[in-house]
């Protein structure tokens, strides 16, 4: 296939996305508009944007996902901290492996939001508590991705680097680390995105009064589906703008670079 | 995304060499020591024991809670808002991503709305629901299948974009028609990622589940177990809650799904075990 033709099917699949993105748009407008529900339930798509709009000006919706932004962060650079030393650890030590692993598995499959209602008895409401929730659930995939990555480095590397003279902190650094990238780099984005999961579930049921899944969950008890709306909106942005734009420079900027691609494709 | 699922397996893989015994034992020792020091600091008064149960009490609780059929049938009602909400997606999503993967129109119309759907947290979703359909198992159900139908539509669209065009083709000049051809070709073809979908499906619905449980005011369930435990500060209760939690979890990753590969993908010798 040509370029040209390439960039013809592109603008065409572009441009069909395009169209049912407006119809699934104007259906749900002519149904909030027949009045078969009630607009407190399903308003109209110009009130859901005149809130957003309104929200963004005054500032109130950047506290919320400034407050939340916060959150994600704080307990993802938690996980990253101790997940991936924690990981190489266990890749490099049969007796940390030995250790952490059964502990690991045994509470990996518990979801993060089951200890929500302990945590709020010893911590109380508020950040602690969301941002524990937020390390629990980004701790795992970081945990055993690292892990992975650095078993998966090829022993061929690790002997060549030893025969030209590498000595143990130059393995580390120039054949571990990058050897390892792609897993890591998969598991700091599974790690993301799950404490991203997290943290609207935490905030919902501990926050005390500012976060995005606050706002959703407070909306609902004055039925302002129009800010739960725009809020979702808010939302549904920055998992997007993280998932694609940060996740994705950091992708091109070190496996790309380093030539690793293809193994992190498999 | 299917690493965290595949890894734990692949350990048992290599310490399979030694003895079941000693094996055992080293996989009970961490536990060992987090229960020894739990009981140290449980029993030494730095909390108040209502805060920080000892595991006796909890094991107690556990006892008391299975035996009288309480935490039975919490886990039950949780295990069945499970299987309807998954058995739901699994469905849809199947349906849809083979549609997707199929035809070049389902694709163009449904991707854009599967790409959006998918980043947003399934649980911000959750005042939406229970608006829409009320508190209680309705909107549990409808949001647990919902969460769980992204992952697995994308998968199962990979899957059949996956299948070589050259066994289509070669199905084809055999003469085989468009049923034979889907039975035989593309679905054994697509069905590891199929799978793939349907775990990662069912592990988010599990993940999600619970915190649904919280918000929908189900009355039982084990989410709400814990959530209602909060209220008495039942610390035991709510502990015992989350090993059962914990052993349904290990026992959905380890029994269902390896189980139901060796039955499928390992017999058609799509995979090796």
């Amino acid at each position: 296939m040509t370029a040209d033709r390439a960039k013809l099917q592109h603008y065409l699949a572009l441009r069909r996305g395009a169209f049912t993105i407006i119809a699934v748009l104007a259906l749900y407008q002519a149904v909030a508009r027949s009045g078969h529900f009630a607009p407190a339930l399903m308003p109209p798509l110009g009130a859901v944007a005149h809130t957003l709009w309104d929200s963004l000006l005054d500032g109130t919706m950047i506290e919320h996902a400034a407050f939340t932004l916060y959150r994600v962060l704080s307990g993802f650079g938690l996980a990253v901290f101790i997940g991936l030393p924690l990981g190489v650890l266990m890749g490099r030590f049969r007796a940390v492996e030995n250790f952490v692993l059964p502990l690991a598995s045994a509470l990996m499959p518990i979801p993060s939001l089951a200890w929500i209602p302990i945590l709020i008895l010893w911590f109380g409401l508020g950040n602690p508590v969301t941002i524990l929730v937020v390390f629990y659930a980004a701790l795992f995939p970081m945990l055993l991705n690292t892990w992975s990555g650095v078993r998966a480095v090829n022993p061929l590397w690790l002997r060549a680097a030893g025969a030209m003279g590498a000595n143990e902190h130059a393995l580390f650094w120039k054949v571990i680390i990058p050897g390892a990238s792609p897993f890591i780099i998969a598991g700091l984005r599974q790690s993301f995105l799950r404490a991203w999961v997290a943290v609207i579930g935490a905030e919902m049921l501990a926050a005390s009064d500012w976060g995005l899944g606050w706002v959703i969950f407070d909306a609902k008890e004055f039925l302002n589906t129009d800010v739960m709306l725009s809020s979702l909106v808010v939302i549904g942005f920055i998992g997007f703008v993280s998932e694609r734009l940060v996740f994705g420079s950091i992708e091109r900027a070190t496996i790309y670079r380093w030539g690793m691609a293809r193994a992190a494709k498999t | 995304m299917a690493h965290d699922l595949a890894q734990v397996s692949a350990t048992a893989r290599v310490t399979r060499e030694d003895g079941l015994l000693r094996r055992v034992a080293r996989n009970l020792f961490p536990f060992v020591v987090v229960g020894a020091i739990w009981e140290a600091v449980a029993h030494a008064g730095l909390f108040p024991p209502r805060f920080f149960p000892p595991l006796e009490a909890i094991a107690a609780v556990f006892a008391r809670l299975t035996i009288s059929g309480v935490l039975p049938h919490h886990a039950l009602d949780t295990l069945a808002r499970l299987t309807a909400g998954f058995a739901l997606a699994a469905l849809v999503g199947v349906t849809i991503g083979i549609l997707m993967g199929r035809s070049r129109r389902a694709e163009d119309i449904l991707l854009p709305l599967v790409s959006i759907g998918a980043p947003i947290p399934g649980l911000a979703y959750a005042p939406l629901f229970l608006l829409w359909f009320g508190p209680g198992n309705v909107s549990a159900v409808a949001l647990v299948a919902f969460v769980s139908t992204f992952p697995i539509i994308y998968n199962s669209w990979t899957g059949v974009k996956a299948v070589k065009d050259i066994w289509v083709r070669s199905a084809q000049a055999m003469g085989a028609n468009d049923r034979r051809l889907f039975r035989h070709v593309i679905l054994p073809g697509a069905l590891p990622y199929i799978m793939t979908g349907l775990r990662l499906g069912l592990a988010q619905a599990w993940r999600i589940l619970v915190g649904i449980e919280m918000l929908a005011a189900v009355s039982w369930g084990l989410g709400w177990l814990i959530f209602g435990a909060q209220e008495f500060l039942n610390t035991d209760v709510m502990l015992a809650g989350i090993v059962v939690i914990a052993l349904i979890g290990l026992t959905l990753e380890k029994l269902v799904f390896e189980r139901l590969e060796e039955f499928t993908v390992v017999r058609w010798g799509m995979l090796t075990s």
